[in-house]
């Protein structure tokens, strides 16, 4: 069991953790550090004779070194991402629930529901400079968020008959009945199309890597299931 | 009777296996996505953004 867990894991998560870092890198980082020149004020928006400002993001080889770090905590992130999935896999075992790499994706989309799409419901992937309520408060309803909407996600999975059903769907809304934190007011410095373009292109990468990752951890769960 | 002994032990320790792996992933996650001890914060702050992690 330990081994099985551990192989699905390591090596879906490494795989995945370096894939989600290729994606943001290539797709999300650019714009994150365009951001960063509105933060800095190098740019500025919506100034006297306002005629726009510049699209066009700095290049990344003017920071290796901290991308590397983005490489770095992508792979811890998603390894811990691959023992919580395992882990899941094991308990679905113990039920007679197969995992092979067709259901592990199924899995895996319900982590993207779960960890990405859900909390962004509430609180959208910020783009660097924007002034958002307290951080506490925001990590708060994130893990409440990711909680609710996984457990949710399991009962409505595994649960049997329409009551079950019914409460996976009050666990999954109950975060966004309550709402989460935000300011009542508005600060945004950066263009708005890159904040919109920031999120959605973050939601996206999650689901790739999320794909990847329930789809890899459900083939390395089968094959090691038949050695065993 | 030695048999069903057997059996719940096996259990316990499937229990036990699958809980040591949730807690290492959770601890993995919390480093990765929410830490601010040491250096953390800086070195994760461009995946936390991108993974849409709550930052600051």
């Amino acid at each position: 069991m330990l081994k099985q867990i551990g192989a699905s894991a390591l090596f879906a998560g490494l795989a995945a953790g370096v894939l989600a870092a290729l994606l943001q890198l290539w797709f999300v980082v650019p714009l994150l550090l365009e951001a960063e020149l509105y933060e800095s004020g190098a740019r500025a928006h919506f100034t006297d004779g306002y005629v726009g400002s510049d699209a066009g993001a700095p290049p990344l080889g003017d920071a290796l070194g901290r991308h590397m770090g983005t490489l770095a905590i992508n792979i811890v992130g998603w390894i811990g991402f691959g023992f919580v999935l395992a882990a899941g896999f094991a308990l679905a075992a113990r039920r007679g629930v197969a995992v092979d790499a067709r259901r592990g994706l199924l899995w895996g989309l319900g982590g993207f529901t779960a960890v990405a799409l859900a909390p962004s419901f509430g609180l959208p992937p910020e783009l660097p400079g924007t002034v958002a309520a307290e951080i506490t408060e925001r990590q708060t309803w994130w893990a409440f968020t990711v909680v609710a909407t996984a457990l949710g996600l399991a009962l409505m999975a595994f649960g049997r008959g329409p009551a079950w059903l019914a409460g996976g769907i009050a666990m999954i809304a109950a975060p966004h009945l309550i709402g989460a934190p935000h300011l009542d007011r508005y600060f945004g410095a950066a263009a708005p199309e890159l904040a919109a373009l920031f999120s959605t292109r973050a939601l996206g990468v999650s689901a790739a890597a999320w794909a990847f990752l329930g789809l890899a951890a459900g083939w390395i769960w089968s094959r090691e299931a038949q050695r065993a | 009777m030695t048999t069903k002994t057997i059996a719940s032990s096996g259990a316990l320790s499937d229990i036990a296996t699958i809980a040591f792996a949730a807690v290492l992933g959770l601890g993995l996650i919390f480093a990765a996505g929410f830490s601010h001890a040491g250096g953390m914060h800086d070195v994760a702050h461009d995946s936390r953004h991108a993974t849409g992690f709550p930052c600051h």
